[in-house]
């Protein structure tokens, strides 16, 4: 399909940069704009709504409650993604078949039904809305994320690898740990990044499991009905692209060396 | 049969507990309290399908509904199809800098999801950037009332929001190609535009529809758009259903609701399916 540059299409796809960016980009332009109100024309320099953010203590404490969450719930959606996605690529039984089948489900349901579900679940044995029934949510959300990415990983290389160690003698768990998942290993890192930022960013299954102490996105929920809390709200929302930007580009350059590095798949 | 190492005995267990309480419980248990009185309790002998005749007689649940199968089918339908030319730009055109592409089209897909939808009201608000500009142009009837609080508002939102979910299974199915059948095609005389219809559209279908499931589910049932930019005229089911778990507190009509909507979502499916397999048939019928 090389033939000559036709470049409408190169100019559409910089067209829907513009718009995929655009609204995005709002946000850090106006976070630093010395008005309450978000319009133009800008009316000056200002660092004044990050220094009120980062002095608000409930945002700490929810910045906190989701990084508990996040960091609980990326490494348990991941390790048992990662171990269901290596049984499905050696094509092991029905168990292995269903579980994952079922594990996928939740790309099929809507979040606030979702949602809902799990709250039954809560109440029903005990725990209630709370710091732990939303990292349990998080894990249900992430792990269809993980068994992808991680059947994707585990599918790129050759089986003879494993079936050498295994030839040699290893046990399946010592040809897993020291074979098949230090290949997988850039596969497991950016899956870890992107269970952590999908996690953060979890909005409505944590509406409806949330308790009394807060995750980030509820905190934002929460003051995006203030017209005075909007411009620290914009500053919150740059803080985290700026993050997550750091993360997805770390998570790609992981993932690039990664490639390389599996020559003999 | 080879005798199983207790590894490959636990290797399921983790992600089996949680898919098993998570999402199999969990959805039963739902399907349970929908057929249940609003009593205050989750779990008890007495059964009633009160909640779904209510529901089938409530003109509110009925418009609501439909409303939201339209909203989150236009919006579906703008992402994949602003999405397209993208990703196959992308695959085609884009050459050494494919990655590139790949990580500027998913970046603003991880910003806060709030704030990305949040975005478009501070655009189109009455005191919002693009009204601002209209006055700062002198165009006439700036500012405009009607930008925000509208189903357009959202459609445009979620198109916005979702827009990654669309590039990357089409990407996926496009560079998945065998570029060797669309030069075969070039080289008996089919005209570009005739390659693209009957070749490549094709086979990226399955990547089309996976990404058009992927952005319907969430938007069908999104909760935060239509309170943000959409306004009352355009609440959606996921809005209706968050009411039942919370102000009205009617769990059990929610959990009805909830069960319907799954309903509509399968058989929506469904159907989609069968027409693309019954469209893929007549056409290798057409072919023979």
């Amino acid at each position: 399909m090389k033939r000559r540059g036709f470049s409408a299409l190169g100019l559409y796809a910089c067209v829907y940069l513009v718009f995929l960016y655009a609204p995005v980009l709002m946000l850090p332009l106006f976070s630093l704009n010395d008005a309450t109100y978000v319009a133009f024309p800008l009316h000056g320099f200002t660092w004044r709504w990050y220094q009120e953010l980062l002095a608000d203590s409930d945002l700490h404490a929810a910045a906190l409650n989701s990084l508990k969450v996040a960091v609980v719930a990326s490494l348990a959606a991941t390790s048992a993604g990662t171990l269901t996605a290596y049984a499905l690529t050696r094509g092991r039984g029905v168990a292995t078949r269903t579980v994952a089948a079922l594990a996928v489900v939740p790309l099929f349901v809507p979040g606030v039904i979702l949602g809902i579900a799990l709250l039954i679940v809560a109440n029903l044995i005990g725990i209630g809305p709370s710091l732990i029934a939303v990292t349990f949510g998080h894990i249900i959300v992430c792990l269809p994320l993980s068994i992808v990415i991680m059947r994707g990983r585990f599918a790129a290389y050759s089986r003879a690898v494993e079936e050498a160690a295994m030839d040699l003698g290893a046990p399946p768990w010592t040809t897993f740990r020291r074979i098949s998942l230090p290949i997988a290993a850039p596969g497991v890192i950016s899956c870890l990044i992107l269970s952590f930022t999908t996690s953060i960013d979890e909005f409505i299954v944590s509406f409806f499991l949330v308790g009394t102490q807060q995750t980030l996105p509820l905190f934002i929920w929460s003051h995006l009905r203030f017209p005075t809390q909007l411009p620290r709200m914009l500053a919150l929302g740059t803080l985290i692209l700026l993050l997550s930007c750091c993360l997805v580009l770390c998570a790609e350059l992981i993932r690039r060396r990664g490639t390389d590095k599996t020559a003999f798949a | 049969m080879e005798r199983r190492s207790p590894f490959e005995r636990v290797i399921n267990f983790p992600a089996g507990l949680v898919a098993v309480t998570g999402i199999l419980f969990a959805l039963a248990l739902l399907l349970v309290l929908s057929f249940r009185n609003n009593d205050g309790q989750i779990l008890a002998l007495s059964f009633t399908t009160d909640n779904y005749t209510s529901l089938v007689q409530d003109p509110l649940f009925a418009r609501i509904l439909l409303r939201s199968l339209i909203i989150a089918g236009l919006a579906s339908l703008a992402t994949v199809v602003l999405a397209y030319p993208v990703a196959y730009y992308i695959t085609f055109r884009a050459g050494d800098r494919r990655a590139l592409w790949l990580i500027l089209v998913t970046l603003p897909f991880w910003t806060s999801y709030l704030l990305r939808v949040f975005a478009w009201k501070t655009i189109l608000g009455y005191n919002g950037i693009l009204n601002s500009a209209f006055v700062a142009l002198h165009i006439p009837g700036a500012p405009f009332e009607t930008l925000l609080y509208n189903p357009g508002a959202v459609v445009v939102t979620l198109a916005h929001a979702y827009a990654a979910f669309a590039i990357l299974p089409i990407f996926v199915s496009l560079s998945a190609i065998d570029t060797r059948l669309s030069e075969a095609g070039l080289d008996l005389g089919a005209r570009p535009w005739t390659v693209f219809r009957r070749i490549i559209f094709p086979l990226s279908f399955p990547g089309v529809a996976a990404s058009f499931i992927l952005v319907f589910v969430p938007t069908l049932g999104d909760y935060a758009t239509p309170l943000l930019v959409g306004g009352n005229s355009s609440l959606m089911v996921g809005n209706l259903i968050e009411d039942q778990f919370s102000s009205l507190d009617d769990w059990p009509g929610g959990a009805a609701m909830a069960v319907a909507v799954m309903a509509f979502l399968a058989i929506a499916f469904f159907v989609g399916r069968g027409a693309w397999r019954g469209w893929r048939r007549w056409q290798s019928g057409a072919l023979a």
